[in-house]
């Protein structure tokens, strides 16, 4: 097939999975929180349950005046949504939707996603400092820190499964996942395989932590921090570009939790049923587990405060990445023995 | 220095950059309109990086003159005024102002009377400390402690309001007692109307409530990992540092000082009541936490005890009809939920005051704000701040 046309569908069509589970994962956050408050959350919107909530949400900001303020640098600050975006939308090119639906499965799969997710902390670095605003500034340094500190134990909580699975591929990884048997003899239909989840325990608590971290959500939200730093890197945004941070955050939201069900969950693997099956059932399969660890996120931030910025360092440099390391010694000689 | 390329040396020029590495210092604003700021107090500070150097506390953008404002009313009328100074607990302000007036004119309210204030009282400490339960976790990012405890201030204001007819500014309280109860209508108006039907069953149901939200708040938020790392050893208040400056209610009895007007000023019959008065040890933000929870506690204590034993009989002394107060002054101060608030009336004879100076707690417990602040890191400031749990309109009065 023509490349440009193969190129504008494989753009559409992970657009048109990514925005909706981004809206998706908005209303969860809407409606959970409402639940553990003991209030309804949206009820109006669409009719039943509020549905239409995260939607109405974005007409109303698209609706709203869009100010640059004049100390703004404008050019960077009118970009700076858009790097986001992209940094969290580029990410789902190497996502496995099931065992022929990847949009392009590359082999150093892993080292680009770690690549182009840092990208959106570059976003909101440039929006800090381009807002000419001081809450903003201080606001992007934190990001910055916060990334310094929590991309590392995320790389190297990710090369323990590199290394269990031996590829940097994500469709690798899932079959790696999917063929590893109960100590070899098992019969057939008791393979139900565990996902790394169970192997690489340590390093999926470090990837989630550091996820978390990633993603500025409570505990970590101090690039954000509404009560200390009004809004942070968002306090002059408004209308569509806050709408593309908005949106922004929850797809990342999307990605980072597509990323770990991939590396730890078993992706769209399901046991007992053939390729052509995980095709169709595969998408399912993987936005379920999207969904559910969605709800861990937004069940943290509905339940913890947010943490200091040097506290936050403290955890990243001497527990998470010094654990993480350990994984790593622990994952290779085991990989050796075995 | 190597000889730089124009354009470059133009650029730092404009920039007002030396090519040496310097990190001036930032002025940054906080407030007034700043969502941790508890309304329109407005913070100066020089900022290095996130460390902040110095802190200049700009107060008074809430300034209604109540002091002027009460020189040109009847004391009747002046308590409207006051119990709009701190709103959160808008009817414990009107009780020491009604009995500095009392005080005055050598009258006494009857005992019901007395235990109404007193239960009015300790149902606006409760709504007051809720607030700030829900305020505090919030300033930390912990958003959820807000409802929970909002909900159940929701039900101790429907019992005021139910008492007083308001639910933050009730202007209950009379000179000689408290005003009967609302809805009587004109066939009943002969009648002693009294307090609502149910009250005194639904303010006990209620005091159950308030006493398991505030397990649930020891779930949610004392126990937590992430607050305890955010509050524990953060804007340390020692004991002489609390007395120097002043600091009164809870934040001083975080820090160790068991003082408390409750028991030691009989103004209010708390004598018959058995409650204990909590204090910390660190003075900590947590401490000044974990004694508001405390206070909740002690005060549903109090209001299950006064509701039993709340005697019946009139709720007005005999007063004349236009108030008159014979020269003199009085100083009365009383346990705000706040901590002290006073008033001074000087009276020149006649129907208004020649002079009322309010003692409000939380001007007192802001002034610690540059000592306390200065060296601490942005986050920090917001903890400390929170903790204080200062009210701008009974700061700027």
């Amino acid at each position: 097939m023509n490349f440009w046309l193969l190129l504008v569908i494989k753009v559409v069509v992970i657009l048109g999975v990514v925005l909706p589970a981004a809206l998706v994962v908005i209303y969860i956050e809407l409606k959970v929180p409402a639940r553990m408050q003991s209030r309804i959350g949206p009820y109006f919107a669409g009719g039943k349950y509020g549905w239409a909530q995260p939607l109405a949400d974005g007409l109303k900001f698209l609706q709203k005046e869009d100010l640059v303020p004049d100390a703004a640098d404008s050019s960077v600050y009118k970009l700076a949504p858009y790097v986001v975006l992209m940094g969290t939308v580029g990410t789902f090119v190497i996502i496995p939707f099931g065992p022929d639906l990847v949009a392009r499965d590359l082999d150093l799969g892993i080292f680009y996603l770690l690549a182009i997710s840092s990208l959106s902390t570059l976003g909101v670095l440039m929006a800090g400092w381009s807002s000419g605003n001081k809450y903003s500034l201080i606001g992007g340094l934190r990001a910055a820190a916060q990334l310094i500190a929590y991309e590392l134990p995320l790389v190297l909580a990710v090369v323990g499964v590199a290394i269990q699975a031996q590829t940097l591929s994500l469709n690798g990884i899932v079959d790696a996942q999917a063929s590893w048997e109960w100590f070899g003899s098992s019969p057939e239909w008791l393979n139900i395989v565990p996902p790394y989840l169970i192997l690489q325990i340590v390093g999926f608590v470090i990837f989630a932590t550091a996820s978390l971290a990633e993603l500025s959500r409570i505990p970590f939200d101090m690039p954000i921090a509404e009560s200390e730093l009004t809004m942070g890197y968002l306090t002059e945004y408004s209308g569509l570009r806050f709408t593309m941070f908005f949106l922004g955050e929850y797809a990342g939201m999307v990605s980072l939790a597509a990323v770990a069900s991939t590396l730890f969950l078993g992706g769209y693997w399901l046991p007992w049923v053939g390729d052509d099956v995980l095709n169709v059932l595969g998408p399912g399969v993987l936005l379920t587990k999207v969904l559910l660890l969605s709800f861990i996120f937004i069940w943290l931030r509905w339940t913890f405060p947010r943490l200091r910025e040097d506290q936050l360092q403290t955890m990243a440099w001497k527990w998470l990445i010094p654990a993480s390391l350990a994984n790593i010694l622990a994952t290779g000689l085991l990989k050796v023995v075995f | 220095m190597t000889q730089l390329d124009p354009r470059v040396a133009m650029h730092l020029s404009d920039a007002a950059v030396s090519v040496e590495l310097e990190t001036p210092d930032m002025t940054l604003n906080i407030g007034p309109q700043h969502p941790s700021t508890h309304g329109v107090l407005r913070l100066v500070a020089r900022v290095d990086g996130e460390r902040v150097e110095a802190v200049e506390p700009v107060i008074g953008y809430m300034h209604r003159g109540y002091e002027k404002l009460a020189e040109v009313r009847t004391y009747a009328q002046t308590i409207a005024l006051v119990n709009r100074i701190d709103w959160v607990s808008g009817f414990a302000n009107e009780i020491p102002f009604v009995i500095a007036v009392e005080k005055l004119m050598d009258v006494e309210a009857p005992e019901r009377a007395q235990y109404i204030r007193m239960i009015l009282t300790e149902m606006a400490r409760i709504s007051s400390h809720l607030i700030f339960m829900s305020s505090y976790p919030l300033e930390l990012g912990a958003a959820t402690p807000l409802m929970h405890a909002f909900r159940e201030r929701e039900r101790i204001l429907e019992l005021i309001e139910g008492v007083t007819g308001g639910r933050f500014h009730p202007n209950f309280n009379r000179v000689g007692g408290v005003k009967p109860a609302a809805g009587g209508g004109s066939a009943t108006k002969k009648l002693i109307q009294d307090l609502p039907a149910g009250f005194l069953q639904q303010a006990r149901d209620a005091m159950d409530k308030v006493l398991t939200v505030c397990d649930d708040l020891d779930d949610l938020v004392t126990g937590n990992e992430v607050f305890q790392a955010r509050t524990i050893g953060v804007g340390v208040v020692p004991r002489d540092k609390a007395l120097e400056y002043g600091l009164s209610g809870p934040n001083l009895r975080a820090s160790g000082v068991g003082f408390d007007l409750r028991k030691a000023e009989h103004i209010l019959p708390y004598d018959g009541i058995d409650f204990e008065i909590p204090t910390g040890e660190n003075g900590d933000c947590f401490d000044r936490y974990i004694v508001r929870l405390a206070e909740i506690r002690q005060a549903a204590r109090i209001i299950q005890q006064a509701v039993d034993r709340i005697p019946s009989g009139p709720l007005q002394a005999k007063v004349p009809r236009v108030l008159k107060v014979p020269p003199g002054q009085a100083y009365v101060r009383a346990e705000n939920p706040k901590g002290e608030m006073g008033y001074y009336i000087v009276s020149e004879g006649g129907r208004v005051p020649y002079r009322v100076k309010i003692r409000s707690a939380s001007f007192s417990n802001l002034s610690i704000l540059p000592w306390i602040l200065e060296n601490q890191l942005i986050p920090d400031l917001v903890a400390i701040m929170g903790s204080l749990d200062f009210v701008l309109g009974d700061v700027d009065r």
